[in-house]
């Protein structure tokens, strides 16, 4: 990797400061799983991952190897595309686990499932 | 141009996204995207998925432009509150809106919006009832996160409708 040595001096700062804030970003977001309390607190915290996380470090990548190689460089996007758009498929996917298991175990604090009319007859 | 291309704007994106991972414009990269987006619309075709229209670009882009800021800021606010979490518990709770979407490509794109600004997540979506069932991070102001849902389904409506 000698040649990231021929960064000029500007481009070296950005790249640096962007890779810094978005690791820094997914850090937190793993911080988050540690510190909040509950599963449905605790699933906002991937996200930050996800989003700031990997849009600043996919930036820093476009940035550094444009300016090495002195051309547009645009497929990082790709990346960014596909995460966003997987992501909330997984976490619905937690998310409705989660709520499946606390009101069957009928725990306090968790939204009923509002039932239709014909079912609570039933009931 | 339908027979050849039923989705062009998935064609499109293909043709797109193929440009991109080949990083090249020659006319024999931009041949292949066009081979693969008509055979992989061809394809999608035998899928039925639902159809939606989109209109307004302008109002796209600039809603795009509100995401983005959106983004920004609740990625900072959100990682303070994980920061400052074991001095100041979060008050953390979910919210039910009601959403009036019945395009189901309009509301895919919110649950990504809605997954990409942290602090919120989706949960779970009624179809029959049409509520949204959410969980907010940071619920300081109730009316705030329901305005805030209720102008992306404004906007995605006038972007998606028919």
């Amino acid at each position: 990797m000698s040649h990231l040595t021929d960064l000029p001096t500007w481009a070296a700062f950005a790249v640096c400061g962007l890779l810094l804030f978005g690791a820094a970003t997914t850090l937190i977001g793993s911080l988050g799983l540690l510190r909040l309390s509950n599963f449905y607190e605790r699933l906002h915290a991937p996200t930050i991952a996800t989003s700031g996380g990997t849009i600043l470090i996919c930036l820093a990548s476009m940035l550094c190897f444009a300016v090495l190689q002195s051309r547009w460089i645009f497929h990082e996007l790709l990346i960014v595309f596909f995460v966003t758009v997987t992501t909330p498929v997984t976490l619905a996917l937690l998310g409705q686990a989660a709520l499946y298991r606390d009101r069957f175990e009928e725990q306090n604090g968790v939204p009923r499932k509002h039932k239709p009319d014909s079912e609570k007859s039933t009931d | 141009m339908r027979t050849w291309f039923p989705y062009p704007l998935l064609s499109l994106t293909l043709l797109v996204m193929w440009l991109l991972l080949n990083q090249s414009l020659a006319p024999g990269s931009i041949l292949i995207g066009l081979v693969l987006g008509m055979v992989l619309g061809w394809v999608t075709l035998k899928l039925h998925p639902a159809r939606s229209h989109l209109h307004r670009i302008g109002r796209a882009a600039r809603f795009a432009l509100e995401v983005i800021a959106d983004i920004i800021r609740s990625n900072i606010a959100v990682a303070s509150i994980i920061l400052r979490a074991d001095r100041v518990p979060a008050i953390a709770g979910f919210l039910t809106v009601d959403l009036d979407l019945e395009d189901e490509n309009a509301l895919a794109l919110l649950a990504c919006i809605m997954t990409a600004t942290p602090g919120t997540a989706w949960l779970e979506y009624d179809r029959r009832r049409k509520t949204l069932l959410f969980h907010v991070l940071d619920l300081q102001n109730e009316e705030v996160w329901r305005a805030t849902i209720k102008r992306y389904e404004a906007a995605l409506k006038e972007i998606f409708h028919d």
